[in-house]
């Protein structure tokens, strides 16, 4: 099986569509209903903010749309795929090749360069080492940190991991970025610049980019947001960036 | 993808060079022990071949009668010097023969005195022995016919009784006889199942005949081939002289035995076979042991790891790669160690080698063994580890704090 054959770089739907999905953990009386029916559309060069206060129901929707968790019904496609028909394995490989995920906690490999983490999707994908070295530099000097590839996380500030982890998940040019609360474990003038760097690179590379946050100035660079309340969505409004 | 694994286990154990000491410790131990048992126990063989070879490879001994291990009647006639007239002329693929009687006796010098072994022959005994003189002179023909009471002494009987007196041409007691000193035998040593071979005093068979043992007996021949390869040859050659000049019944026991030095050892050599297989043992149960050391570890460090492994999935990992990556990490880290191991391994049985009077020898086929062993322990011990860490749902994982 060709790895890239999972979704056909010819398809020119939506990224995602979510067709009347609903996510129940456990059964029986101690059933949680994270999610009840929530259908949605992300096209490409989408910027969406999905907004919610704890329980609502959006990091469920983060773990869908990251193909790491599936729905208990309705459908959710990737790219026109199916991904409850596709296995484990399956679900990994379309990771690998078009999605990027950047995490709060920053989820940077410790003791391990810059460089380095950069490089690890690009080893799962098998690039060459000349092209890994390449791509890597670039997405380093994308987020401004260049001078910066030979040092460890715990040698970086907390702005500058988030951007090292933001240009892991952009190495590999994704179909989506995943950003889950990317700013929540940074101070007001770091998380400016981190959602100026998410903005950017929506607008000039054409990045999908989904953001899951609680904080309005946040929500605020999207262009398009949907507030998740019980697990259905409230409120969809979209507005031009700033 | 294999390559790209190797590449992110390198960097894995390179990430925690402390943990990866210790988390291979215990292979390095188990597998230090294997090389030194195995190296020392190759060293004792061959040491045992030394002393075999001290004896002469090539030499044979001719008893009167079946030699039982437990003392059967002896009731064969015994040998006269004519039986080694007789092989001396009618073989070929001997160098040399000599008579052999042995008793020991009381020996005194001056106020010195000792029980030592004293041994009639002639001047073959030298050749059939392949040892040499140190001073002195062998017999000469006529003191050989005569039973001169002339003596060569060994280097012990030399340094407990003569001490610094000069020996060569001085009067030794034998018993009730005594004799001249004129020769003094090279020092041959300790010999592992014989005592000490320079505990000796040599005579003229005719001497011993007639002055020690009051027979005309020739208690065993002591015969020699002329090469490594010929030994069996010259023992069949032997045989047929012996069964001719002592015919015996139809269906009886021979009147003669042959045997080699080779036989003599064999008991000794399958008892060193039995020590080494012990002690393999024990190291292979060290070895086991640091395998489970490993698993531990590995283990542990599964859990440790939960968020990376959640982090790698996130990114695309397969099950089978991060299956992989753990075994290949163990299997490499179990690897290292048994390189370690085989590097302390040799340094301890160089170190050992000399304090036990054996010679250090390598083991190539162990070494690479005892590798491809510690490898397979950490694939094999790796494997639960590593599963489970395959296992781990990301969404978990990423939360594990």
């Amino acid at each position: 099986m060709a790895e890239k054959d999972l979704a056909t770089e010819t398809y020119d739907g939506p990224v995602v569509s979510f067709e009347h999905v609903a996510k129940v953990y456990g059964d029986g009386e101690m059933a949680v209903r994270a999610l009840d029916d929530v259908s949605f559309d992300i096209d490409p060069g989408e910027f969406v903010a999905v907004m919610g206060s704890s329980g609502s129901g959006k990091s469920t929707t983060m773990n869908i749309l990251g193909c790491l968790d599936t729905p208990t019904r309705g459908r959710y496609l990737f790219k026109g795929v199916d991904v409850k028909t596709l296995t484990r394995d399956q679900r990994a490989l379309l990771r690998r090749h078009y999605l990027g995920f950047v995490f709060q906690g920053f989820n940077l490999l410790s003791r391990t360069t810059a460089l380095e983490n950069l490089e690890l999707p690009l080893i799962y994908r098998r690039i060459s080492k000349a092209d890994r070295r390449e791509l890597a530099m670039q997405a380093l000097h994308a987020v401004g940190l260049e001078n910066r590839e030979h040092h460890t996380a715990a040698e970086l500030s907390g702005g500058q991991q988030q951007r090292v982890a933001i240009a892991r998940a952009m190495v590999t040019s994704p179909s989506l970025l995943l950003a889950d609360e990317p700013t929540g474990n940074l101070d007001t003038a770091r998380s400016q610049e981190i959602m100026e760097l998410l903005a950017q690179l929506n607008s000039e590379d054409g990045l999908t980019i989904v953001l899951v946050t609680h904080e309005e100035e946040m929500a605020a660079f999207a262009r398009r947001r949907l507030e998740f309340r019980d697990g259905n969505i409230v409120h969809e409004s979209r507005s031009e960036a700033a | 993808m294999i390559g790209n694994i190797l590449l992110l286990s390198m960097r894995e154990i390179r990430r925690n060079v402390l943990r990866s000491i210790l988390t291979t410790l215990g292979i390095v131990i188990g597998v230090a022990a294997v090389i030194v048992v195995v190296t020392l126990g190759a060293g004792t063989k061959a040491q045992v071949q030394t002393e075999i070879s001290k004896l002469g490879s090539t030499m044979l001994t001719v008893f009167p009668g079946q030699r039982r291990m437990r003392g059967a009647a002896q009731s064969a006639p015994p040998f006269e010097i004519d039986d080694v007239y007789a092989l001396r002329r009618e073989t070929v693929m001997l160098s040399s023969v000599a008579p052999m009687s042995i008793q020991r006796q009381m020996v005194v010098y001056g106020n010195g005195n000792r029980r030592s072994q004293v041994v009639g022959t002639d001047r073959e005994f030298v050749n059939v022995r392949n040892w040499g003189l140190a001073a002195g002179r062998l017999f000469s023909a006529a003191e050989e016919q005569t039973g001169k009471s002339v003596c060569i002494i060994g280097q012990t009987v030399k340094t407990e009784l003569f001490k610094d007196d000069p020996y060569l041409g001085n009067v030794l007691r034998i018993g009730k006889a005594s004799c001249e000193v004129i020769g003094l035998l090279e020092p041959k040593g300790q010999v592992m199942f014989s005592g000490d071979q320079d505990d000796v005093v040599v005579v003229p068979i005719k001497y011993f005949q007639r002055r020690i043992a009051g027979n005309t007996n020739v208690d065993q021949i002591y015969v020699s081939a002329l090469d490594d390869s010929l030994v069996e040859a010259a023992q069949a050659e032997v045989e047929v002289i012996m069964r001719e000049r002592r015919p015996s019944q139809p269906g009886a026991d021979e009147l003669f035995s042959v045997r080699g030095v080779q036989e003599m050892s064999t008991a000794f050599q399958s008892s060193t076979t039995v020590m080494t297989g012990f002690l393999t043992a024990i190291a292979a149960i060290s070895l086991l042991v640091g395998g489970i050391g490993i698993m531990n570890i590995m283990l542990v460090s599964v859990t440790e790891r939960t968020r990376e492994i959640g982090i790698r999935m996130a990114i695309g990992a397969r099950e089978k790669e991060v299956l992989l990556q753990f075994l290949v990490e163990a299997a490499m880290l179990a690897g290292f160690g048994g390189l370690v191991g085989i590097v302390i391994g040799l340094g301890g049985a160089m170190a050992l080698a000399p304090l036990l009077n054996v010679p250090f020898i390598l083991q190539p086929d162990m070494m690479i063994m005892a590798f491809i062993f510690s490898a397979l322990v950490g694939v094999v011990f790796g494997y639960m580890p590593a599963r489970s860490a395959a296992r781990l749902d990301p969404i978990d994982a990423l939360r594990h704090e």
